[in-house]
């Protein structure tokens, strides 16, 4: 796009960099925006339909689908309230921080192959980094309210993801093993064709540590039941108990992007990204290559699966959240220490060791060549490796004989 | 016209280094002047994720990432224990004494001297440059460390070196690791003694898990 702005209308480099980072920026952010809108409303209706109650019901017509933004409305004229006593700079910076956290994770996800704010070679890893800060406002929060309940949430919250980071990190790890490579781009295109070909049906244990994602997920975006950071029944609101009006949404905002967020890596990493079901463009013949307009479609297409995948996973959520009663600290302790981890861990090796004895999966129908996977390593937009001499002989060697060569 | 061409001339990666550069150096000297300990953690996240920023501006995102990661989550816990351990007395704020103030200034001006030299010693610093480095990429960085040099290895490296990379130090440091985490887990995990009526938990000591 920059290269289209300084070509074809002639402005200024510095001048197209800008607009194109600005609407890059600007779609990410109505992405959460927009996102939260249709999903508050679609868990007030959910929660209510679970809970045999109607939701809302007249709000801009038939199913109250208004309801959101007259909720937005509502908060953007209340008051900007801060206890006595707060700490001021804290208090009232910690919504933007959360809300920057779960911003910055969106720029390396990438929504179809060429529809991606910045595709990062390391993009797993950034994004699980990022996802972690999320907690950093929560805890300011918490710390800056001067207020037992918000104290309390932050600490519970602390304590969880720090925790749950261990397990997510080893889940993630197992797709990136199996692509050999950390770019979310590459991943995803490892996984096109039919439904077979997702890392969720790749081999038992990847359909295992899926649902060991999905655990740490919801964990780790605190969601019931493992909301105890807010935890209503037990102190108020935890954590955004003294917040109202624009920060409290933002806060609203950052947990319904993480939400988002976590199911679209989810998506990417385990259930082929956008390569939808069925290759419904492949068996169009819209491959790729096939000229700018049905590349273009081809990429719609990707967008529209991977939305309706993280939005599938942001249902599954709320569904969890009406149905499960919430769990104590020591519970979630447990879950992920004594069984998260454990499972995790144990599926890594499992993954690892069917790789190994079975290269290319038998699900796949074992037509894969053994050779694949292992190249696999130098593969993806740092594979100026592969094309080098040296490296192909090591390349070749299998990972147990790597290991002998040390001195 | 010429404002668009002084416009041209400016090299926009500079620009940003130095607001990166800026915003971190303004972070650190707020962490020193802060005196309130969570303050302190919150400018030091804000310092640390500058940093993080240079480390993507120059094309080395894993190196960005893992700034994010170990410096900026780990700054985290230090905010939780700021937080536990001040919660006593809320907002307690930190005086340092004349003493400390001028023992730590010394020190920082002797390490800031060394590091001028050093800066200054280097006869032409590269121009920075768009597309310089094509595809920067974490693989050959995680292909040393297996034991396999892919990049281009300086010349005059004897071949053993080239073949097995970084494999030895890499094992070392994750025993290394290892060897910690078992000893925090030993040291963290709840005292049990043993009573008439069975085990009983005595002591259960918080953690929020290694880290």
């Amino acid at each position: 796009m920059a290269d289209f702005l300084i070509n074809t209308v002639g402005l200024p480099e510095w001048l197209a960099w800008v607009i194109t980072a600005g609407v890059a920026a600007a779609l990410i952010l109505n992405v959460i925006a927009g996102g939260a809108l249709v999903f508050i409303w679609a868990e007030r209706k959910i929660a209510a339909r679970i809970q045999d109650r109607l939701g809302p019901t007249r709000t801009g017509g038939r199913f109250g689908w208004l309801q959101s933004l007259a909720d937005g409305i509502k908060l953007l004229g209340k008051e900007d309230l801060m206890p006595e006593g707060a700490d001021g700079m804290l208090f009232q910076l910690a919504p933007y921080v959360s809300f920057c956290a779960s911003f910055c994770a969106f720029i390396a996800l990438p929504f179809a192959f060429d529809f991606v704010g910045q595709r990062l070679n390391v993009g797993v890893f950034f994004v699980v980094a990022v996802l972690g800060l999320e907690v950093f406002g929560v805890i300011l929060a918490g710390y800056a309210s001067a207020s037992k309940w918000s104290l309390f949430g932050a600490m519970r919250e602390a304590a969880q993801v720090v925790s749950y980071e261990v397990p997510l990190g080893m889940c993630v790890v197992v797709p990136v093993m199996l692509a050999g490579s950390m770019d979310l781009v590459t991943i995803a295109e490892k996984q096109a064709g039919w439904v077979t070909n997702w890392y969720l049906f790749h081999d038992p244990f990847t359909f295992v540590i899926f649902w060991v994602y999905v655990t740490c997920a919801v964990a780790s975006v605190n969601r019931a039941p493992f909301d105890l950071a807010e935890a209503e029944s037990e102190l108020v609101a935890g954590f955004h108990t003294e917040y109202s009006g624009m920060r409290w949404s933002f806060f609203f905002m950052a947990e319904y992007g993480s939400m988002f967020l976590v199911s679209a890596l989810a998506a990417l990493l385990f259930m082929g990204g956008w390569n939808g079901p069925i290759p419904v463009a492949e068996l169009l013949g819209l491959s790729a290559g096939t000229g700018d307009t049905a590349n273009y479609f081809v990429r719609l297409i990707g967008c529209f699966n991977l939305m309706g995948k993280a939005t599938l996973g942001v249902l599954v959520m709320m569904w969890v959240r009406w149905t499960l009663p919430r769990l104590r600290i020591d519970q979630v302790m447990t879950t992920c220490l004594k069984y998260c981890t454990p499972i995790a861990a144990a599926m890594f090796a499992g993954a690892m060791f069917w790789q190994l004895a079975l290269p290319g999966g038998v699900m796949r129908g074992m037509s894969r060549p053994a050779g694949e996977i292992r190249e696999g390593w130098l593969e993806g937009p740092g594979g100026r490796a592969a094309a080098r001499g040296t490296a192909v002989p090591a390349a070749a060697v299998p990972p147990k004989k790597l290991m002998q060569v040390q001195p | 016209m010429i404002a668009s061409m002084m416009l041209a001339a400016i090299n926009w990666h500079s620009v940003l280094f130095l607001v990166f550069a800026g915003l971190a150096c303004a972070f650190a000297v707020a962490v020193v002047v802060a005196d309130n300990i969570v303050r302190m953690a919150f400018y030091l996240v804000l310092s640390l994720g500058s940093t993080a920023g240079l480390f993507f501006l120059a094309g080395a995102e894993f190196i960005g990432s893992m700034q994010l990661m170990i410096y900026v989550g780990g700054t985290l816990v230090l905010l939780v224990f700021g937080v536990m351990l001040t919660a006593q007395a809320p907002f307690i704020s930190i005086k340092t004494s004349t003493n400390d103030r001028v023992l730590a200034g010394v020190v920082g001006a002797a390490l800031l001297v060394v590091l001028l030299q050093a800066a200054f010693s280097v006869e032409a610093w590269r121009r920075p440059g768009v597309g310089e480095v094509a595809n920067p990429s974490a693989t050959p960085l995680g292909m040393a460390l297996l034991g396999v040099r892919v990049d281009d290895p300086p010349a005059g490296t004897s071949p053993s070196l080239v073949r097995s990379g970084y494999l030895l130090p890499f094992e070392i440091v994750s025993v290394h690791l290892l060897v910690v985490l078992v000893g925090a887990a030993y040291l963290a995990r709840a005292k049990r003694r043993r009573t008439p009526r069975g085990i009983e938990t005595a002591d259960v000591a918080a953690s929020g898990g290694p880290r």
